[in-house]
């Protein structure tokens, strides 16, 4: 399970190895070869667009870039954007958690089937499960169908696009928490019980501190992808401005009004948002390496 | 193992090739050289399109003995038009209002400024117009656009910022509370100012009554026809005459139909040779050849079987125009001068529609 | 249902029961249903949807183009990823992890933005675009353009799944072999990569399976000329969008089986690298 999610793994992966590395790289070969075709890829394919991004972005004045970047509208979007993505984020914290501690912990028919299905969203591309949550959750839909019913709008709604977002970012804190719940050992929490504590205590003075940060992260991850996602939410949400319209379809509908320098400054407040994010999540795992270290 | 691997590469290798083998190759059977051109469309137009394509690939080759093949790109016509400008190279367009090929020709020089001239009525081989589609039986009994009015109904509606069909909706809608208020379209053009400033803040309630009621804002016009007929989102779609048409024959005449209002708009969809692009493809000759197709007694015959009405009625037989209904036209200039303006006070940033959408 | 805790502690009945069937509730609803009812829409009239859908030759441009697309980033980043993981995982020098977190930010820009860069640079109004189409060049609205698009998504999978893997297993084999008197090329495909094999062939098939799947990004530079730049993703949209939703379906449950047999794929080989793992402990005890 370890191998689908391999945040960067900063500082603390070099600490990981033992001493004996300290020669290694004045005897293997192919150091400049690698290096020097890693990065003109990198260069080439990474770095230049978004270099083009910059640029255009700073062409703009600071009142053009203001207004393009934080106008009411693009405002709501990331109200939006951002409010549905955290609460998808939260949702799969708590049931993520709640799967993955059932995952590993315990034995029941239909577990490794189940383990295999988490990764759905990877696998199933984003304009796929946009149609297949549309025809659940809309207002025909076998689920939609109930819920409208109840006064729950399911679709065209916020919570659509909350929907569509838990689908796609439930891997990410499953995920981040298997490897975590694996490496466990009993051993903390016999000695909590022996010591008197109830099960209930263990867990929350015990086993979740320690669970703590792989949650956080996967939390973070999860946030991450959904604040960029488009394919699987612009068919359930119905795209209101103002309403329902998240970050990403704006960014296209303002590329599609020719307003290249709106979409551009949009996408590089998003843009830093996300690094900001990634940043954070490269910090906790280097604090999480750390803590294992010492 | 890379046994396995070597052999898993070619059947990909395969698979690729076989799936690529129809279609795309250049040359048409005996050797004959086979032209290629891109005709870049607004939303609603792909059945017209197909079907007139090959005509005009039959027409091609008779005359010509030349094999012709003609792409299509669809979408909302704002977005078509972005397209063009940003390298999708049509060697024609035909797009919702003029107003889209007039900002290609002004901020690049993909064709002349007078591109308009250079077909018969003003580019334009057809005309449209605005009606409605609702539910089978009409439940909420939309009759007319002040039945748009009416409390606890649903609109649907494309962006006007994308779609051309989505413009052409809403100043239908502005000129019929125009002439609602000044007393039909001869009221309107002996208005005086004042007269039409109050008429116009009028009309400027009922397009935001209009949009309050829209629960979804697809990016063209084909979309907002998905999600009335498919997923049955609304209570009345506003939409072209012919769209409406096509989605009654389409959803088998049983679920919808179609309320044509006693006046609406005159909506000319033009098209246009690029020529910059036609140029550099060498195909500037097939091109005009190919919309001029769109005039002839064929190109007027597809028109009309695909509910648009023809610029050349004479053409058509008399049953095939009595399924037009008679409606009371008005033009744009009838109500706002020109494209140029009437985009710049409603549709451009912070034109009244940006505004409609801010928070009060 | 047979329960135990490895760990050795068990927790009362109710609320394993509880917790199980909240796990197996939650992945229903929001994992199985989805990926179901892409299959029931597809199916509803029978096969006779898939025959219709797959006579349009507009669906087999789709597929081809989605092929093709992937053919080529695949390889393409698989190349990166392994030259990258052996300058990363094989030696030690100053911003590492700079290099790491640049490698990892196609993951943290969204495939909307990341189609935007690229319309940007070749666009007919972006840096390179004019000169590009003087040459008689189409990057954006053109194959190209989907192709750079897809390699710029797909980007770290594959470095991803090695750095981990090629840091764990050390250098101890390769330096064995150099010093044995193994050229480099030598010791890279008799060493290392079938130590690696497994973790590769992880990644290329997560790579293969975004690249197959990619859609914002596409959506910004295709142009959706139907049969030449719509890749499959694009094509259910548009089948979606028109009056032709079961086909939309039937079209996307064929990615929707690609999904499937890439998950499929994927447990297999978590389990061999599982199994060498476990092998390695053995052997470095």
């Amino acid at each position: 399970m370890e191998l689908t999610l391999h945040v960067s793994l900063g500082e603390g992966s070099c600490a990981k190895q033992p001493m004996s590395r300290k020669r290694s790289y004045s005897v293997l070969p192919g150091f400049g070869l690698t290096m020097g075709y890693t990065l003109t890829y990198l260069s080439l394919i990474v770095l230049i667009p978004l270099a083009a991004l910059i640029v255009r972005a700073a062409s703009m004045s600071l009142d053009q870039f203001w207004a393009a970047a934080f106008n009411p509208r693009v405002m709501a979007s990331y109200r939006i954007t951002f409010g549905t993505s955290l609460v998808a984020a939260l949702v799969n914290s708590v049931f993520g958690f709640i799967v993955a501690w059932s995952l590993v912990r315990y034995r029941f028919v239909g577990r490794k089937l189940l383990d295999a299905l988490i990764d759905l969203p990877f696998a199933i591309p984003t304009a796929v499960s946009g149609i297949a949550l549309t025809a659940i959750y809309d207002k025909n839909g076998i689920l939609g169908h109930t819920l409208f019913q109840w006064g729950i709008k399911s679709a065209l709604s916020p919570l659509g696009i909350c929907i569509a977002l838990t689908f796609i970012s439930l891997p990410f804190v499953v995920r981040t928490l298997q490897p975590a719940l694996e490496e466990m050992d009993g051993e903390s929490e016999e000695a909590a019980m022996c010591l008197g504590a109830s099960r209930w205590e263990t867990f929350r003075r015990v086993i979740f501190p320690a669970l703590f940060p792989s949650l956080l992260t996967g939390f973070a991850l999860a946030f991450a992808r959904s604040l960029g996602e488009y394919g699987s939410v612009v068919f359930i949400s119905g795209n209101l401005p103002m309403k329902t319209e998240i970050t990403s379809l704006l960014i296209i509908t303002k590329f599609e009004q020719h307003d290249h320098l709106g979409a551009t400054a949009i996408a590089i407040v998003m843009l830093v948002a996300s690094f900001a994010i990634l940043m954070s999540i490269n910090g906790l795992q280097w604090y999480l390496a750390k803590k294992l270290r010492g | 193992m890379w046994k396995h691997t070597f052999g898993w590469l070619s059947l990909w290798l395969v698979l690729v090739t076989l799936t690529g083998c129809d279609g795309s190759s250049q040359r048409g059977e005996g050797g004959v050289k086979k032209v290629q051109l891109l005709n870049v469309s607004y939303d609603p137009t792909r059945e017209f399109y197909q079907e007139f394509n090959e005509s005009f690939a039959a027409h091609w080759k008779a005359t010509k003995n030349e094999e012709v093949y003609v792409e299509q790109s669809h979408g909302g016509a704002g977005k078509q038009a972005r397209a063009v400008m940003d390298g999708l190279e049509a060697d024609v367009i035909t797009l919702a209002l003029g107003y889209d090929i007039d900002v290609i020709a002004e901020r690049t020089k993909l064709l002349p400024l007078d591109w308009q001239s250079k077909f018969p009525k003003n580019s334009a081989p057809y005309s449209s117009t605005i009606v409605f589609l609702v539910r089978k039986g009409n439940p909420k009994g939309i009759k007319d656009w002040a039945d748009l009015e009416k409390e606890g109904i649903e609109i649907i509606t494309p962006n006007p910022k994308t779609s051309g069909g989505a413009r052409w909706n809403y100043l239908a809608a502005w000129g019929a509370a125009l002439a609602k208020e000044l007393g039909g379209i001869e009221g309107i053009r002996k208005a005086t100012p004042e007269q039409r400033a109050a008429a116009d803040k009028k009309a400027r309630a009922f397009i935001e009554s209009i949009f309050r009621k829209v629960p979804v804002l697809d990016s063209g016009a084909r979309g907002a026809t998905n999600s009335f007929v498919q997923r049955q989102l609304g209570d009345v779609l506003l939409t072209w005459e012919n769209e409406a048409f096509l989605a009654l024959k389409e959803s088998g005449g049983d679920q919808v139909e179609v309320v044509v209002p006693k006046l609406s708009i005159l909506a000319e969809p033009p098209v246009a040779v690029v020529d910059e692009y036609a140029k550099k493809h060498g195909t500037e000759e097939i091109a005009k050849a190919y919309l001029e197709h769109l005039y002839s007694p064929q190109g007027q015959q597809l028109a009309a079987k695909h509910f648009f009405r023809p610029n050349s009625a004479e053409l058509i037989s008399t049953e095939q125009m009595a399924k037009f209904a008679e409606v009371e036209l008005f033009q744009l200039k009838d109500i706002w001068g020109s494209w140029a303006e009437a985009q710049k006070v409603h549709f451009d940033d912070g034109g009244i529609f940006d505004q409609i959408y801010q928070p009060k | 249902m047979s329960v135990e805790n490895k760990h050795g502690i068990q927790d009362p009945l109710w609320v394993r029961w509880t917790l199980i069937t909240i796990t197996i509730g939650f992945v229903a609803i929001f994992l199985a249903l989805p990926v179901a009812i892409i299959f029931a829409e597809a199916l509803k009239d029978g096969w006779k949807t898939y025959a219709i859908a797959l006579k349009d030759p507009a669906a087999w441009s789709a597929i081809h183009l989605t092929l093709l697309v992937t053919a080529i980033s695949v390889p393409v980043n698989t190349l990166f990823g392994l030259a990258a993981s052996w300058a990363i995982a094989k030696f030690e020098f100053r911003g590492k992890s700079l290099l790491l977190t640049l490698i990892d930010i196609p993951f943290a820009v969204s495939p909307v933005i990341s189609g935007f860069i690229y319309v940007l640079l070749f666009g007919l109004q972006g840096w390179f675009g004019q000169t590009l189409s003087e040459w008689g060049f189409k990057v954006i609205f053109a194959v190209p353009g989907i192709v750079l698009v897809t390699i710029f998504v797909t980007f770290p999978f594959v470095a991803r799944e090695l750095i981990p893997l090629m840091q764990e297993q050390g250098n101890d084999e390769e330096q064995a072999a150099i010093s044995l008197g193994a050229k480099g090329w030598q010791t890279f495909f008799y060493v290392t990569l079938p130590n690696i094999r497994w973790g590769l062939l992880y990644g290329v098939i997560l790579c293969n399976a975004r690249a197959m799947g990619e859609f914002g990004a596409v959506s910004v530079v295709s142009g959706s000329i139907r049969g030449k730049t719509a890749t499959l993703p694009l094509h259910v949209e548009v089948l979606y969008n028109g009056f032709n939703v079961p086909a939309a379906f039937a079209m996307a449950s064929l990615l929707a089986l690609v999904g499937l047999l890439t998950l499929a794929l994927k447990t297999y080989l978590e389990w061999k690298v599982k199994q060498q793992r476990r092998e390695l402990a053995l052997v470095n005890e």
